[in-house]
């Protein structure tokens, strides 16, 4: 994984895997604090106690097709290697939350990279979930939900290339709005 | 650039309304980028932005993407699969924003498959 970016959209593909309905993107850098949070929560099935404590495993997977399971301690290495940590929370039917923080200056620390592609991609390819992304610089916010788009476009579908354009550049508009370190 | 607001969303819907009218929304092709943690590690996301690219500038409206997870072939990502409607799938192996760009207009567009990127026909059998 080259940027944290990717390692969102393969985290937010877990939850997809999961059946969730809403996944939560959650990104926040704090320049006082010098730290980087993300966040991404689903209501999916989630997991129990004993799978919870297992996940960190690279050797640990759900899938049968192959004996690794690298999505959550790639994650959890690319925190650590920025002075952060990795958190998971999770209840069985309730759904699941990861929380990686990272040391924003922190020179391991993995740019954040193409963030717009990732929920493009998430949003065109999932096009029954709805996605909620909030990233927040200090004191500044952005914020898109799907839920408020779908619910004007009535019967078009989300990944309309006309509709995705316009979410494409309600996200850039934000992001540049805000302004961002990472 | 002005800023977008929900009125622009407004407009867009108006105006995709109309042409919706005018053409039969029935989906030809089905595009699945495989994106598993493998996947996505070489370079399954940078294949799907041009991928998405493509289909924006080519205008089409027939194309429908969607992801999978991994398949178990990892050392092959990243991985496409194509399905033209009453056709056996296709899927490519390695992947990269040039190979798709030559998938799409040659094989999504004018049904001829990319023999060399090809590494199956037909579908999966997952264990």
């Amino acid at each position: 994984m080259l940027s944290l970016a990717a390692h969102i959209l393969d985290i937010a593909e877990n939850s997809v895997r999961a059946s969730a309905k809403l996944i939560e993107i959650l990104i926040e850098e704090d320049t006082n604090d010098d730290c980087l949070i993300i966040e991404i929560i689903d209501d999916g099935h989630g997991m129990d106690e004993k799978t919870l404590n297992k996940v960190r495993d690279p050797f640990y997977t759900t899938k049968t097709v192959r004996r690794v399971g690298l999505g959550l301690p790639l994650l959890a290495e690319a925190a650590e290697r920025s002075g952060g940590t990795l958190q998971m929370a999770s209840r069985k039917n309730m759904g699941t939350r990861i929380k990686a923080t990272f040391g924003l200056k922190h020179l391991d620390r993995q740019p954040l990279g193409d963030i717009v592609s990732t929920l493009i991609i998430l949003i065109v390819a999932n096009i029954h979930i709805d996605f909620l992304y909030k990233h927040r610089y200090n004191d500044r916010q952005f914020e898109i939900d799907t839920r408020v788009i779908r619910k004007e476009i009535g019967n078009i579908p989300i990944n309309h290339p006309e509709i995705i354009k316009y979410i494409r550049g309600v996200i850039e508009e934000g992001l540049s709005e805000i302004g961002s370190e990472s | 650039m002005a800023k977008l607001t929900i009125d622009d969303l407004k407009k867009i819907k108006e105006k995709v309304h109309k042409e919706m009218s005018l053409r039969d929304g029935d989906r030809r092709v089905k595009v699945t980028v495989h994106m598993g943690t493998c996947g996505i590690a070489s370079g399954a996301k940078e294949v799907m932005d041009t991928l998405l690219e493509e289909i924006e500038a080519a205008k089409v409206h027939d194309v429908v993407v969607t992801t999978s997870g991994c398949m178990g072939l990892c050392s092959r990502e990243p991985l496409v699969t194509v399905e033209v409607l009453n056709q056996e799938p296709i899927k490519y192996e390695y992947v990269n924003p040039n190979k798709i760009r030559q998938i799409f207009k040659r094989h999504v567009l004018s049904g001829e498959v990319q023999t060399p990127f090809v590494l199956a026909k037909g579908t999966e059998i997952i264990k």
